[in-house]
């Protein structure tokens, strides 16, 4: 038996059992419902505003860009998120003590965090097909498109969630930074407006990161063609987003590995004593 | 079926640390620490807090690299063990509030999986999961949730997983800090199993000494970064000079003296003062006292030993 191949079907187990205790903890449902329901509710509220130039519902575009946002907030903000937790309570050093225990640790991550995407997506579109109108969503073409688009960004935002995970010291002064950094990028990603609207400096900056494709893949996937007219150059532009998310996925995949081989090294008893010290203090 | 490989590991030593040196910037926490441990050794590290004995127990875990100094884990470096090594370990955190939502059967078996593919001819990995339950006393808790555990189980579930894979050699840094009397037995008990059962060699640091006493084969006292005495209880005891104490009172005043040979002592005290001696008492000095003796020594740079203690 291959010592890594056995651990890493742990993993797939240790994440299976992971996402079932989060359908199954109240307070980590609420959090996606919660999520979920705010982004819908934005959606319902401009059900019937036009996206400018067009005679289009606002509403069903954000709904299908928000996929794309959810994608890069469980991806990066919730595997980032969870790192820091798990590295303060001690989650990671036990993965650490026993053999191949990260490698398990990490798969385990990967797919709880993908589990928890799909559910948000599918609930949102479940919600989608019965609330808004004009969604193209019949051929299985598009379908496919939805798939590549959604493991590529997994592929995109999981390694990135990590290395932004490994390199903040705590889950308190990572907080401010997460609001930060997914507010501020789905503002100027042509989340919940077309990203044409904005003034060009915005517009770069946008597209230099994966939330701004993921919505345009999403887009790309379950809006109707004559849609493409209000993004960049008048296109969907699929060819760009398949490389942009590949070359943040590169980029990651080679990252990771490294940021997480160093923050797991630093990982011993003492430092989660000296962490959970730290944390009693304050409360 | 033994095979030779076994029989030399068993010859082996477990631990061989030979003057393993640590440095923080420019505060030395180990000066220069030697010890070796046998297979089947339970070894206890008693020291003061900030003696070093976490910053020992970590480096020879795998999980700090150290200064200067020789290091053999398992025949090993611990710095550079691989997984393979890292299977025939076993170590028991500080619990905190890790995978709180887990149920605790559910836990055991999923970190016994990682051990299976380390089976060998002598040792079968992992531990059977009721087995280990029962072993522990948790059996009855295997449904619960991690979170809902009470102090004591807790941490009984954190020795568990310390020894789901069978390890070979097994750490406990601070094994029982903030144990009522009670959880502290317990512990104990499953601790005594382990060395009996399983022949698993025992590194644990602790500050209580009437846990060292209880747990331990041989005793290493840490203090000032290097190991100031090390043996059993009764040898660490008889080691110390001035080892008994005697108490007498004569015309109404107490006295108190340390004495190497208490009867020649006593005996002298009998021919000079015959009658007039009341009230005698003699007591071997406590681990207790040569544990402080020897901290204070190392602390310090002066030698106190029982002689110094007034009438």
């Amino acid at each position: 038996m291959n010592p890594a191949l056995v651990a890493a079907r742990a993993g797939l187990s240790r994440g299976r059992i992971e996402f079932k205790q989060t359908l199954t903890t109240p307070g980590d449902l609420i959090g996606i419902l919660f999520m979920t329901g705010g982004f819908l509710a934005a959606m319902i509220w401009t059900r019937h505003t036009h996206v400018p130039g067009t005679r289009f519902s606002l509403g069903t575009t954000m709904l299908v860009s928000v996929l794309g946002l959810n994608i890069a907030a469980y991806g990066v903000v919730t595997m980032g998120d969870l790192l820091v937790v798990e590295r303060e309570d001690g989650t990671l050093l036990r993965a650490k003590a026993i053999p191949n225990g990260m490698l398990g640790y990490l798969l385990g991550k990967v797919v709880n965090i993908s589990g928890q995407i799909a559910f948000a997506v599918a609930i949102t579109l479940l919600a989608g097909t019965f609330l808004f109108t004009g969604l193209a969503i019949a051929s299985p073409g598009r379908w496919l498109t939805l798939a590549w688009v959604l493991v590529l960004g997994l592929l995109a935002t999981l390694p990135l969630g990590a290395v932004l995970g490994s390199l903040f010291p705590s889950q308190r002064s990572a907080g401010p930074v997460w609001i930060l950094l997914l507010g501020g990028l789905a503002a100027i990603s042509g989340i919940f407006y077309p990203i044409t609207h904005l003034p060009a400096v915005l517009q770069w900056t946008g597209q230099a990161f994966p939330v701004y494709w993921l919505g345009l893949g999403m887009r790309s996937a379950l809006l109707p063609n004559a849609m493409a007219t209000v993004e960049v150059g008048r296109s969907w532009r699929q060819l760009a987003t398949f490389g942009v998310l590949s070359a943040w996925a590169v980029a990651g995949l080679v990252l990771a590995p490294v940021v997480l081989r160093r923050m797991a090294r630093r990982e011993s008893g003492s430092n989660v004593a000296a962490r959970r010290e730290k944390a009693l203090r304050r409360t | 079926m033994l095979n030779i490989n076994d029989i030399l590991r068993g010859m082996e030593d477990v631990l061989d640390v030979r003057d393993l040196r640590m440095r923080y910037g420019h505060t030395d926490v180990l000066t220069g620490v030697s010890f070796a441990a046998r297979r089947g050794e339970v070894l206890a590290l008693l020291g003061p807090n900030g003696a070093g004995k976490t910053t020992t127990i970590e480096i020879l875990e795998g999980f700090r690299v150290r200064s200067a100094g020789e290091v053999s884990v398992l025949g090993a470096d611990p710095a550079h063990g691989g997984e393979a090594w890292r299977a025939r370990t076993g170590v028991v955190l500080q619990s905190w509030r890790d995978h709180s939502k887990w149920q605790v059967r559910e836990l055991l078996a999923h970190l016994g999986r990682y051990y299976a593919p380390y089976c060998t001819a002598s040792v079968t990995r992992p531990w059977d999961t009721d087995d280990l339950l029962e072993t522990v006393g948790l059996t009855a808790h295997a449904r619960q949730r991690v979170r809902s555990l009470s102090g004591g189980q807790r941490r009984r579930l954190d020795v568990a997983i310390g020894i789901v894979g069978r390890p070979e050699l097994l750490f406990l840094d601070e094994p029982t800090a903030g144990f009522d009397p009670e959880a502290r037995r317990d512990f104990h008990d499953v601790v005594h199993r382990l060395t009996d059962r399983e022949k698993t060699t025992i590194l644990l640091t602790t500050h209580d000494l009437d846990e060292a006493e209880r747990l331990a084969d041989r005793i290493l006292i840490l203090a000032g970064g290097t190991i100031v005495a090390a043996g059993s209880a009764d040898e660490l005891a008889r080691a110390m000079p001035g080892q008994s104490e005697v108490r007498w009172s004569r015309d109404g005043r107490r006295f108190v003296r340390a004495a190497d040979d208490a009867t020649a002592f006593v005996r002298e005290l009998f021919r000079q003062y015959g009658e007039s001696v009341e009230e005698l008492e003699v007591r071997r000095a406590s681990l207790e006292d040569t544990y402080m003796a020897l901290v204070r020594q190392a602390e310090h740079g002066v030698p106190r030993g029982l002689t110094d203690v007034a009438a």
